[in-house]
């Protein structure tokens, strides 16, 4: 807006508007009510006043990399923030390709938060390194804490979450999922207070130890207001029946273990208490279920929009039956013990689907002929074409299967194929899989997340480059043919933000083909490629900005066996193990 | 035989094929394919790599790494988080279920059913076999079985024969037990050295 320019007429008022200042008051007023982080980061850029107003105003912190900024850099710029969202290791050490110790630890932030932040209601972690006694120490150090949110974090033990049990007394949502870390016992939930009632979220599915069912349902009794609550495997079916007619106001249920163990009586009343649970709007747990239990659930699927039987290892005919009774499902998480078979059952029962992700129960099994085919996805695609979200994990693939899925769903925004070979070729004509890759950048234009599998030359990454101009994450593996195949992705998909690449014959000119584009990317992960030291220093020099870091094998020869570029306004970290070389 | 003849009308497909590729090359890679169309095998990593090397522009740095290990041993593929993996086993794993076994008395009524599970040697499953039919068997001696006593304990074997408890070691008769029997000692003189 230029104050000095001059509209004729009328228009007198406006310039008089935009020369005079635009009171803070009313432009933070304003700005507290964006709340996108990026509408945020667009609206710190506009001038000085907005960068200030925005600064002031904003409450909640998202960083997808620590080390891509300090806490001390944060506490300096956003003086009132009340929750923080931080991601720490890339992607790929949850497949254990990052060892152990890398960093990511949460207590440099708690250390400043505590200053700066006293009243910190909010902190959800992933990939972050948490040990006990930051769990303690938050749990001591924030008086009004209230939500603790662990994924895919490591380091800390059911000790910790004790201490957040016991001190956080405004504590409403508790959300621990699929960590690395120590189970050591269940006695953590006793460590609520008798009089604590506020909770509102608990998600302890993924803790193995056994817990004290009857300080759980005291504990249900207690909350109200509780609207989440996913229990373990060793909660019996008897156990959740009482857990549910304490809380029929739940909205999303994760059920314990499903072994049958019931009398007929209980069955009924089992049946009737989520026959009562007239909110629920996700399921998920269902460890063992099988064709004998699963009608319990019939009456309470009816709202049902997310059904997750990814541990439950259900076989198509049961899975068929339990989905006639979920029309308005649009998100389905399932093994793929359902087959085929299970997957044309979702095609014909769940039309608004709109997520759907099929894990491999046995995925290492090499000989056995198991799992979906191309079938299963052409069948789902057919019948739910507005889905957009895919993770799919199969053992053999065809180019024009995959033309054909994205024929009948055009709006795909996150494609995750993972053909479980390495290099394998689509099965009936023996080529790549490029064509599908190509047709799924081709007719899917709002494609935001790319997974690709398969035998695939640099033909694929071409049409990448080319097509997917709404491309933000891809992840490649077992790949391409040169360093042609990567620059094309660097050079033509203008919106990367995250490639993550691992077994492909990329080198260094394709790396530093990328010199212009790393700065406007969160981060690059090259594992087991062709680059070299020499490669990733010139890297490191020419961009001073950008974090170059390699974690060597043990050999002593060039190759960067392991690289993580990420752009930083917090300099080289200091507090890298002596694996990770900082360049 | 078979892939023989199928190798060899393929032979007509590959002949006429436009293919990329240093001469020479040909042979291995076509054999592998040809394995994979008929056994609806999936192409072994290798082929794919070999191509990658024979048609590839790459700089001198190049070396691509064949996974020449089962795919079981590449580390992080397929990428499934631990978590996930684990998480699906069935609870109740085998060595928490009960190895139960029928036993029977002569002259009782019914029969009985015992965990062998529960007892770690011999002289403890005697003991609750003692228990459970309010009698005494006795010490055993692999000369004499169980001389002297009123009840031999007996079992019924893999092969459906007839065995004296006691002879084998614990652990192979835990994996060859399929019933036990108490036998009348007068009866049981046969399977002993005589009583």
């Amino acid at each position: 807006m230029n104050p000095t320019l001059k509209k004729p007429r009328e228009s007198v008022n406006l310039s008089e508007l935009t020369q005079s200042t635009f009171p803070d008051e009313v432009l933070e007023k304003v700005l507290s009510l964006v709340q996108s982080h990026k509408d945020r980061n667009s609206a710190s850029l506009v001038c000085k006043d907005w960068y200030n107003a925005e600064r002031w105003t904003r409450t909640k912190l998202f960083i997808g990399n620590c080390y891509s900024v300090s806490p001390e850099i944060v506490a300096r710029r956003f003086p009132k923030i009340k929750s923080v969202t931080l991601k720490g290791k890339p992607r790929f050490s949850d497949f254990n390709l990052v060892p152990e110790n890398w960093g990511a630890d949460i207590q440099a932030w708690l250390d400043v938060f505590a200053k700066v932040y006293p009243f910190l209601e909010e902190l959800r972690l992933k990939r972050m390194a948490v040990s006990d006694e930051s769990l303690e120490f938050l749990a001591k150090s924030f008086h009004g804490f209230k939500v603790l949110s662990l994924l895919s974090c490591d380091g800390f033990s059911t000790d910790g979450i004790s201490s957040i049990a016991a001190h956080c007394k405004s504590l409403t949502e508790l959300d621990i999922q699929e960590n690395g870390m120590d189970d050591i016992s269940g006695s953590w939930l006793s460590c609520f207070p008798d009089d604590f009632a506020s909770l509102e979220v608990l998600n302890f599915a993924s803790l193995n130890s056994e817990i004290s069912i009857d300080a759980l349902e005291r504990l249900v009794s207690r909350c109200k207001s509780l609207r989440v609550l996913k229990v373990n495997r060793n909660v019996t079916l008897s156990q959740l029946q009482r857990l549910l007619v304490r809380a029929p106001q739940l909205i999303e249920l994760g059920t314990g273990c499903f072994l049958p163990d019931l009398t007929s009586r209980q069955y009924a009343e089992l049946e009737s208490a989520f026959s009562n649970c007239k909110n629920l709007h996700t399921i998920s747990g269902l460890w063992e279920a099988t064709y004998r239990y699963l009608p319990v659930l019939y009456a309470a699927c009816a709202s049902l929009t997310f059904l997750n039987l990814s541990y439950a290892t259900i076989r198509s005919g049961e899975f068929s039956k339990l989905l006639t009774h979920c029309p308005s499902l649009r998100r389905l998480w399932v093994l793929d013990t359902v087959k085929d078979e299970g997957l044309e059952a979702v095609g014909t029962s769940c039309p608004l689907l709109e997520e759907l992700r099929v894990f491999p129960a046995d995925p290492f099994e090499e000989d056995i002929v198991h799992g979906v085919t191309e079938s299963g996805f052409v069948a789902v695609s057919a019948g739910c074409p507005k889905l957009q979200y895919v993770l799919y994990f199969c053992r053999q693939m065809t180019n024009a299967a995959v033309a054909t899925i994205v024929r009948n769903c055009p709006d795909f925004t996150h494609f995750r194929l993972c053909i479980m070979n390495p290099g394998q070729p689509d099965y009936m004509t023996n080529e790549p899989m490029d064509e599908a890759f190509g047709a799924v950048v081709k007719t899917c234009k709002k494609l935001q997340r790319l997974s690709v599998s398969g035998l695939l030359t640099d033909l694929t990454f071409e049409y990448i480059g080319r097509y997917a101009k709404n491309l933000e994450t891809l992840s490649v593996a077992f790949a391409g043919r040169s360093d042609w195949g990567m620059q094309c992705v660097l050079e033509g998909c203008s919106k990367l933000r995250k490639l993550e690449i691992r077994d492909c014959p990329f080198g260094n000119a394709a790396l530093l083909s990328g010199l212009e584009k790393y700065e406007s990317m969160r981060c690059l992960w090259m594992s087991a490629c062709s680059v070299t030291m020499n490669g990733c220093r010139l890297l490191a020099q020419e961009r001073p900005r950008l974090n170059v870091e390699v974690i060597k094998d043990e050999n002593s020869d060039d190759s960067a066996d392991k690289l993580y570029v990420y752009r930083s306004v917090a300099g080289p970290r200091r507090d890298a193990p002596p694996f990770v070389v900082t360049l | 035989m078979e892939s023989i003849v199928a190798h060899q009308k393929d032979l007509n497909f590959k002949a006429t094929e436009l293919r990329l590729g240093l001469p020479g090359s040909e042979d291995q890679e076509s054999d592998q394919e040809i394995l994979s169309k008929n056994n609806n095998k999936r192409t072994l990593p290798q082929s794919a790599h070999d191509e990658e090397d024979c048609e590839s522009k790459s700089s001198s740095d190049h070396h691509v790494k064949t996974p020449s290990v089962a795919k079981a041993q590449i580390v992080g593929w397929p990428p499934v988080r631990s978590n996930r993996k684990n998480n699906i086993q069935p609870k109740k794993t085998e060595s928490e279920t009960g190895m139960y076994v029928k036993v029977s008395m002569d002259g009782a009524p019914y029969l009985r059913k015992i965990d062998l599970k529960m007892y770690k040697c011999y002289p403890e499953l005697l003991k609750a076999l003692e228990n459970m039919f309010k009698l005494t068997i006795g010490e055993y001696s692999e000369r004499e079985g169980y001389k002297g006593s009123e009840f031999a304990p007996a079992y019924e074997d893999k092969d459906g024969d007839l065995m004296l408890v006691g002879d084998v070691p614990w652990e192979m008769f835990m994996s060859s037990c399929k019933r036990l029997r108490i036998m009348k000692g007068s009866e049981a003189r046969g399977l002993g050295c005589g009583v």
